[in-house]
């Protein structure tokens, strides 16, 4: 469960809210369940009493939200932000995105945030209703007359088991404690499927990719992605639309669309979080991180403003493409 | 008797300043290379979009080569060098997601080197001769 309070949010955004410091709010409202939790724009405190929700589904990355939220009206706008958000705020800003002056940032501690399918493998469909507790959370369904009880460790999301960094890099207002930096095993995963042979990885990723409906969720929700124009939606790209075939052609898409963020991708994890179909995209972008890693030097995208991308970059020494490809057989 | 005899179909990037003048050079030696290589002159290597390589793939090329100039010899002083960084990350991806590695590879080819340049395609293209058709990067879509 979430150390800070709900209602501790709702009072600091109403404060600012009604002291004209801010214009509006950015945070989290319920969807159409109790755990599809959607990003919502607040403007009055009765708005914020009525829908601001913040509990262990709120996992949705505010910070892409500012780049349109931003434009073209004055005034600030207060947004919450967890640590890992806030390496996604620090990348919009290297990119020149939008203003930093037109934010104000209220840092969040984070505990991790519940994987619904996680949660859905072990109460089944029809969940009615979800209460929060210490370390349990109380699931009723439509089929069982008993809440069901689940230990919050065991529906904890992947991206949060291997937490990079519980530490807020940049904010106006930290709620709560600051966390620290982490030691996570967020490439164990990628190492296991290196270490795969070729025709395996081709199987994986097949078994992965070709579930793919192309509904694009994936660039849409990424902090990354916001170009104005897209190669997905250019009907001369070739890439734009999904085959009807029974081919592996949804790999050009996902390698573009990995490609396009590595470098500045943030590992957030909401490509993962948002895919309808569960491909692990995530370790599409961890691979990119972890190559970048070990050819360039330690690299985290977001970690402060300015940083210069490793692929906007280069040494004269650096390592030869297909020494790097075969470095990894011998 | 009929022959079923695999061409492969490679598409060579080639820099306008050096590779591309090593393979006219190449040409004026009369050094054979195979037909199955299609040279796409580029101004710079940098020119090469990580995304031409998947399109020539998608589009039914069998192999894909860049050829630049030596890394410092790059006529806009540093191309080279960012070509070396992408390529580096695509191919790994590639390979990563089970694409062979072999039919993906960067060259530098100065344009004093014509003999390089015939023994990089015939390295190549026997390569990929040897690897046979490409069905992993083969996209239904751009399929005639």
């Amino acid at each position: 469960m979430q150390k800070i309070s709900r209602d501790k949010l709702i009072k600091k955004a109403s404060n600012l809210l009604n002291s004209g410091i801010v214009r509006c709010v950015l945070g989290w409202k319920r969807g159409e369940f109790d755990y599809d939790i959607t990003p919502n724009v607040f403007t009055t405190e009765k708005e914020l009493i009525d829908d601001f929700v913040w509990n262990d589904f709120c996992g949705a990355n505010l910070s892409k939200y500012l780049v349109s939220k931003t434009q073209g009206v004055d005034g600030k706008i207060l947004v919450f932000l967890k640590p890992c958000d806030t390496y996604s705020f620090n990348q919009l800003l290297t990119e020149h995105r939008f203003d930093r002056e037109r934010a104000y940032v209220i840092a969040v501690p984070c505990e991790g945030m519940a994987d619904i399918n996680k949660i859905k493998q072990i109460t089944n469909e029809g969940i009615s209703s979800i209460e929060f507790n210490e370390d349990t959370l109380s699931i009723s369904t439509l089929y069982n007359e008993e809440p069901i009880k689940i230990a919050y460790d065991r529906v904890l999301s992947e991206r949060c088991l291997n937490c990079k960094s519980k530490k807020h890099v940049v904010y106006d207002e930290l709620l709560g404690d600051d966390g620290e930096i982490l030691e996570s095993n967020r490439f164990d995963e990628v190492e296991k499927i290196e270490k795969m042979s070729s025709e395996e990885r081709f199987e994986f990723w097949q078994g992965e990719l070709s579930r793919c409906i192309r509904c694009n969720a994936c660039r849409d929700v990424c902090p990354a992605c916001t170009c104005e124009k897209c190669v997905f939606d250019n009907p001369e790209s070739g890439v734009e639309n999904k085959a009807s075939a029974n081919s592996f052609e949804e790999k050009l898409f996902h390698i573009i669309r990995a490609y396009h963020v590595a470098g500045r991708c943030t590992d957030c994890g909401e490509c993962s979080r948002v895919c309808p179909q569960n491909i692990p995209l995530h370790l599409l972008n961890r691979k990119f991180i972890k190559d970048i890693n070990e050819f360039y030097g330690e690299f985290q995208a977001g970690e402060k403003i300015g940083m210069r991308s490793p692929l906007i970059d280069y040494t004269t020494d650096d390592i030869e493409p297909n020494e790097a490809v075969n470095r990894r057989d011998s | 008797m009929q022959v079923n005899e695999f061409k492969p179909l490679i598409v060579a990037f080639c820099c306008n300043w050096c590779s591309y003048a090593g393979a006219d050079l190449a040409g004026n030696n009369r050094l054979s290379y195979p037909a199955d290589v299609k040279i796409i002159r580029v101004p710079c290597s940098c020119r090469v979009n990580p995304m031409f390589v998947l399109r020539a793939f998608q589009r039914g090329a069998d192999g894909v080569i860049i050829c630049g100039c030596h890394p410092g010899d790059c006529h806009y002083t540093s191309g080279n060098y960012y070509t070396r960084r992408r390529m580096t990350l695509l191919f790994s991806m590639l390979d990563y997601l089970g694409i062979e590695k072999e039919r993906t590879r960067v060259e530098w080819v100065s344009a004093a080197e014509g003999a390089k340049f015939a023994s990089t395609m015939n390295d190549f293209v026997s390569k990929i001769t040897q690897l046979g058709k490409n069905k992993r990067l083969e996209d239904l879509r751009c399929k005639k």
